[in-house]
């Protein structure tokens, strides 16, 4: 039992259908007290199901999920010490701003003085002092993103649930209330449970991070092991770019009968006299395509007998004009064998 | 030649005329409705007028058969507006919270009130009130009168549904609110112009209502009824026009004030028969 006490939410083989289709798929999993985690997969994978199952709004078909060491599969919504800030954020139209973040506390009977200072703090963590009367229609996005934000916290949930709570913004935004959610975390101290499309908001923020795939887990871990260590060809692919190389030209390259993963950036590109040493791996082909992308091109190249490889180099003392020149020519590409990632089955 | 078309500039003449002819047409007779309520004259209409008297309004106050019929039809659109209000909300929430089968069904029978000519349901409802030995009664012209009046409110309420964030009963549910404190806290005051819009239209469908009302009364006179009993047999003819007249204005304003709601809020379905 001790076990089940230090886990904030635990997955025990649930799963979810709904009619024939099996959106959530025997998932186990196991999210630490404080921690921030990301369920990241594509739309479709089973990651928001799993959200909604946490936060009681879907009932798993079959398992069992507990919220620190509590059976609450079957709890209602209104009885579990969860928030959830939604997608699309569903602040109360007709509330002023005030209101809507006292919510949760008015609706336990916390007395209103109570109320008025708790809501106060809130809007100071979220930095929306002096709001308290505005309608969420006279707030911009991110700033009902952040009453949201702020309407969630108030309870002092044991975990927050956060589903694709950025979508909705502008890049420059996202990028400033990634650094803020995380700001946030640590000062609350509160499990955070994210859910995201986008690997690269996963990798930002995450202390760990579980990859969905057809409703599946495919892999648990922090983001360096993820992005370095890919477990399926899938996550190799969805998370960064990835070359994802099988059958003939994976025996014409280690010669062994494997399939494996290499990142474009880790590809170095040589010319036709370049020495190979016995750590690294080869290929030679021709250049097919350059894409120019201001910090780094991006090179296309054919290998001679099939298949082809992206590789990445950063345009460090290389001018457009250069990299364009590149086009048609034969170049020899190397790497480090460690590098390569041998990946099961998709 | 190009013509510079825009908006704000000055319809042609012809255009006006139209418009103003057509808008004559509307509303002249009520006019004169209103003109005859003061002819001295008590059984015919002439144009003109012979004189002008104010005695009809005095007369009116005096009959007991009019304050019946009034108060009888104030009380069937009040309870048919409440039971619309209750059963078009229930049938709107079901409607759009759950799939269930036949859903697509049950909308369709529930609108279809509102398209049937009101001489058909009222024939339909004489029929089986009679074939269920039910005596005709105040109560028989309430049911028959929420049969449209339900159409009005579902409608109202469906539309005002969709248009609501479904996410928002969800959340909160999530920050620890309860059905009924959901429905209390969200819900209702999502819904409420709805609500009022379609009550008020309901009241006024109701207390002008004549052919269901022929079909499924027993000995009780509506207001409408009793007017349309004195066009036969005319007894002191203008009150008829005086209680025309309260008639135009105790139903203006219920349907004045629902047009200015839903315009604010900005959308009604069927808002009318």
């Amino acid at each position: 039992m001790t076990s089940q006490t230090q886990s904030a939410i635990r997955f025990d083989n649930v799963s979810k259908s709904f009619g024939n289709v099996k959106a959530v798929d025997q998932a186990n999993l196991e999210i630490r007290d404080g921690e921030f985690f990301s369920l990241l997969g594509p739309s479709g994978s089973g990651k928001t199901t799993c959200l909604r199952m946490i936060a009681g709004f879907e009932v798993p078909t079959s398992g069992h999920i507990y919220l620190y060491g509590q059976d609450v599969s079957n709890l209602p919504p209104y009885e579990r010490d969860v928030n959830t800030v939604f997608q699309d954020y569903a602040l109360f139209p007709h509330m002023s701003v005030g209101d809507n973040i006292a919510y949760g506390l008015m609706v336990k009977g916390v007395p209103k003085s109570e109320r008025t200072k708790r809501v106060d703090e809130m809007l100071e963590l979220v930095q929306l002092t002096g709001y308290a009367d505005r309608k969420p229609s006279q707030l911009s996005g991110g700033q009902r993103q952040r009453v949201a934000l702020a309407r969630a916290l108030i309870n002092h949930p044991k975990v927050l649930l956060l589903d694709e709570p950025l979508g909705a913004l502008d890049l420059k935004l996202r990028q400033q209330m990634q650094v803020e959610l995380k700001a946030i975390q640590k000062r609350v101290g509160i499990t955070f449970i994210f859910v995201t499309h986008d690997q690269e908001e996963a990798l930002t923020m995450s202390d760990r991070i579980a990859v969905f795939n057809e409703g599946k887990i495919v892999q648990v871990g922090t983001p360096a092991e993820i992005y370095e260590h890919p477990a399926t060809a899938f996550v190799a692919g969805f998370v960064g770019t990835s070359n994802l190389v099988s059958g003939e030209v994976a025996k014409r390259i280690t010669g062994r009968e494997i399939r494996f993963s290499i990142r474009p950036e880790k590809i170095h590109m040589g010319t036709m006299d370049t020495k190979i040493e016995a750590d690294s791996y080869s290929a030679d082909g021709v250049v097919r395509d350059v894409i120019y992308l201001g910090l780094y091109t991006r090179y296309l190249i054919e290998l001679n007998g099939g298949g082809d490889l992206v590789v990445v180099e950063q345009n460090l003392k290389t001018t457009s004009m250069d990299v364009l020149k590149v086009k048609g020519q034969p170049v020899r590409l190397h790497w480090k064998k460690e590098h390569i990632r041998e990946v099961g089955g998709s | 030649m190009p013509s510079n078309v825009s908006y704000g500039q000055k319809a042609s003449w012809g255009l006006t005329l139209a418009a103003w002819g057509g808008l004559l047409f509307l509303h002249v007779p009520i006019l004169i409705i209103f003109l005859y309520t003061l002819t001295p004259d008590e059984t015919t209409y002439t144009f003109p007028l012979p004189g002008i008297t104010f005695k009809w309004f005095g007369v009116a106050l005096q009959r007991a058969d009019l304050w019946r019929a009034l108060t009888l039809s104030l009380q069937v659109a009040a309870v048919a507006t409440v039971i619309a209000l209750v059963l078009g909300t229930l049938a709107a929430a079901a409607v759009y919270r759950s799939k269930f089968f036949g859903r697509e069904a049950v909308s369709f029978l529930l609108v279809l009130p509102i398209a049937l000519p009101g001489i058909v349901t009222g024939i339909a409802l004489r029929t089986s009130i009679g074939a269920l030995d039910i005596p005709f009664s105040y109560w028989t012209i309430v049911v028959g009168h929420a049969t449209f009046c339900v159409v009005v409110v579902y409608n109202n309420v469906l539309a005002r549904f969709r248009r609501m964030q479904g996410s928002q009963i969800e959340a909160s549910m999530d920050l620890g609110a309860n059905a009924f404190q959901t429905f209390r806290y969200v819900v209702f005051p999502n819904i409420a112009t709805a609500l009022l819009a379609g009550g008020m239209l309901a009241f006024a469908l109701s207390f002008d209502e004549v052919i269901v009302t022929t079909f499924t009364a027993g000995q009780q006179t509506t207001l409408p009824i009793w007017i349309f009993s004195q066009l036969t047999r005319p007894r002191d003819r203008p009150v008829t026009n005086v209680v025309a007249l309260f008639v135009m204005l105790i139903t203006f304003l219920p349907i004045f004030f629902a047009q200015k709601i839903t315009a604010q809020s900005s959308d009604t379905e069927g808002g009318s028969k």
